[in-house]
């Protein structure tokens, strides 16, 4: 059962999640279950992928520990400290593009200094630092309308390393990328994520996604959404995909996917049946 | 460089023997649109000759362009109405025809224009204010949203009971023409502003009135200004509408006159007037949303390759 206050453990771990549930709309017609009894630890500087079918509740997840919604059962602490909003100490990354079109892409990255009131002198610094860690140095004055796909998901990315955060937290970022692109930002997240020291809390639904970048991979099940199983992974990097290995580790993903893709698929469909 | 298709305007087709002038492509595109334009008012007009022509569009009724267009300057001595009504004075006296001219475009400009601003300022300033506290939304929202389906028409004789004759009632009927739709404009604007927009800013400790300067604000202008360009023509409307019930003089005030001293060739001339400021106060709005909305992309023409 979920104990009830820190005094429970000593960790120092990055997120702790004891026995958190969230339901949306709770106490209304309209009320559904999106998580239920979540344990989770992710230390600091750890990897973690959470995977599963579509509609499982793992972003939802991801904005609990965000700050952005309240549980609506059990308690998450970062660094010790209960999560009660949002704090710039966990940045999330959106699956869609977030950046400000208003804005040029150094302003964009340095909103959050902006917002805190720093002078230009200091902003400017801060974002020309973050643009250069994910390489757009040259991109510093140009709007987010002129950059690619990818190149966006980097200023983003950029954007919340600006805030020097010790989670990062990463809702499919990037799904809407090809798929040569994304293997490319795969790459380039490890670089950052070795730099920065931060954890990494990574939601996905592309096995191959978190073969390749995942230290643990938590498999979720259908809605509601529960932990199936945590499984570490322990192959060395930069991994090789076509490694017998990492294929074994596919193999055991799918496996343990498998059940739940049906049932969320089966559950989507009596939904829109009935 | 935008790599979407979508977001960017479909030139109109080079046309040949303009390509051989050697002008840049943006000053050839521009001829080829302003060609279009003249080309199209051209045949109208045209359709409308052949009809007086052949005796089916009765001048005295249907004047044709050349007829109405045709002396400027006769026309223009109708336009001085600004002393009209004063007892005592001659109506040779005060500016010569031009200068009525002008003058009576100005008056009915400056109206529409002062009216556009009034209303944009107060409707975004209302609506957002209405989303920022909610005691306002339940105090407000009601009121406005049952009063924005009454015609400005309605609201004419209003305007004169509270403000009589001159400029203020036409500004007026213009503020309410266009404040009760931009209001509810506003509110479902905000409504629609992506939730990463916003997440991204609390994330970041944005204060409730950051998010609303800083990303709502911003984020909820282009979709306003189109409003506001949408509601352009209903300003030039009403404001005549208002001009031509005696409120004050201007544009409206000459063609009511025009019609009770039953001179068609002045109706049509200023119908003609009237035309040209719309599609020039058009113009200037959107040179405006250019400016000031820089980030968005100008999605006319998506639907020319069909």
């Amino acid at each position: 059962m979920a104990s009830d206050s820190y005094a429970d453990w000593s960790s120092q771990d990055a997120v702790v999640c004891r026995g958190v549930g969230k339901t949306w709309a709770a106490g209304t017609a309209r009320a559904h279950e999106a998580l239920r009894g979540i344990d989770l630890d992710v230390a600091p500087g750890e990897f973690v992928v959470l995977l599963g079918p579509s509609g499982c509740g793992k972003s939802t997840l991801l904005y609990l520990i965000a700050g952005l919604e309240r549980q609506t059962a059990g308690r998450i602490w970062a660094f010790r400290d209960p999560v009660e909003g949002p704090s710039p100490d966990r940045s999330l990354i959106f699956q869609e593009t977030s950046l400000f079109p208003w804005l040029t892409v150094w302003q964009n990255v340095s909103f959050g200094l902006s917002i805190r009131g720093a002078p230009e002198a200091e902003r400017r610094a801060v974002a020309r630092e973050a643009l250069a860690r994910v390489g757009l140095s040259e991109a510093m004055d140009k709007r987010p309308d002129e950059l690619s796909g990818g190149m966006r998901q980097r200023v983003a990315v950029a954007r919340a390393l600006a805030m020097r955060p010790k989670v990062l937290l990463m809702d499919e970022p990037f799904a809407a990328l090809d798929v040569q692109t994304r293997a490319k930002m795969q790459d380039f997240l490890l670089d950052v994520w070795r730099d920065s020291g931060a954890s990494v809390l990574f939601v996905t639904h592309h096995i191959d996604e978190a073969v390749a970048l995942a230290d643990r991979v938590v498999v979720f099940t259908a809605r509601p959404g529960r932990i199936k199983s945590i499984i570490p992974v322990t192959l060395p990097r930069p991994r090789d995909p076509f490694a017998p290995e990492s294929e074994a580790l596919r193999r055991l993903l799918t496996e343990e996917l498998k059940g739940e893709v049906d049932r969320a698929f089966a559950e989507q469909e009596a939904l829109a049946a009935g | 460089m935008r790599s979407d298709i979508a977001g960017v305007a479909a030139p109109p087709r080079p046309v040949p023997w303009l390509a051989s002038l050697g002008l840049s492509p943006g000053l050839r595109q521009s001829l080829a649109r302003c060609g279009w334009a003249v080309l199209s008012v051209g045949l109208f007009a045209g359709i409308w000759e052949l009809l007086w022509a052949i005796g089916w569009a009765d001048p005295k009724l249907l004047p044709p362009p050349h007829v109405f267009l045709g002396d400027i300057p006769d026309q223009a001595r109708y336009f001085n109405t600004a002393t009209r009504w004063q007892i005592g004075v001659n109506p040779a006296d005060g500016p010569s025809p031009y200068e009525a001219v002008a003058i009576t475009i100005g008056a009915t400009g400056m109206r529409v224009l002062v009216g556009l601003l009034i209303a944009a300022t107060l409707s975004i300033g209302i609506g957002v204010l209405i989303r920022y506290f909610g005691l306002l939304e339940k105090l407000v929202l009601p009121t406005i949203t049952l009063l924005s389906p009454v015609s400005p028409i309605a609201w004419l004789p209003v305007a004169i009971f509270i403000f009589g004759i001159g400029n203020a009632p036409a500004i007026f009927m213009v503020v309410v023409a266009l404040f009760f739709h931009m209001v509810l404009s506003t509110i479902s604007q905000i409504d629609n502003v992506s939730r990463a927009f916003i997440n991204v800013a609390r994330t970041m400790g944005a204060t409730k009135r950051q998010i609303y300067t800083r990303v709502i604000v911003p984020a909820i202008l282009p979709q306003l200004l189109i409003v506001l360009r949408l509601n352009l023509f209903g300003a030039w409307m009403v404001v005549l509408v208002a001009e031509s019930t005696g409120v004050g003089f201007g544009l409206g005030q000459v063609i009511m006159m025009a019609r009770n001293t039953f001179n068609p060739s002045l109706v049509f001339f200023t119908i003609a007037l009237i035309g040209l400021l719309g599609f020039l106060s058009d113009w200037l709005l959107r040179l405006v949303q250019k400016r000031v909305l820089y980030w968005v992309p100008e999605t006319a023409g998506v639907l020319r390759g069909l």
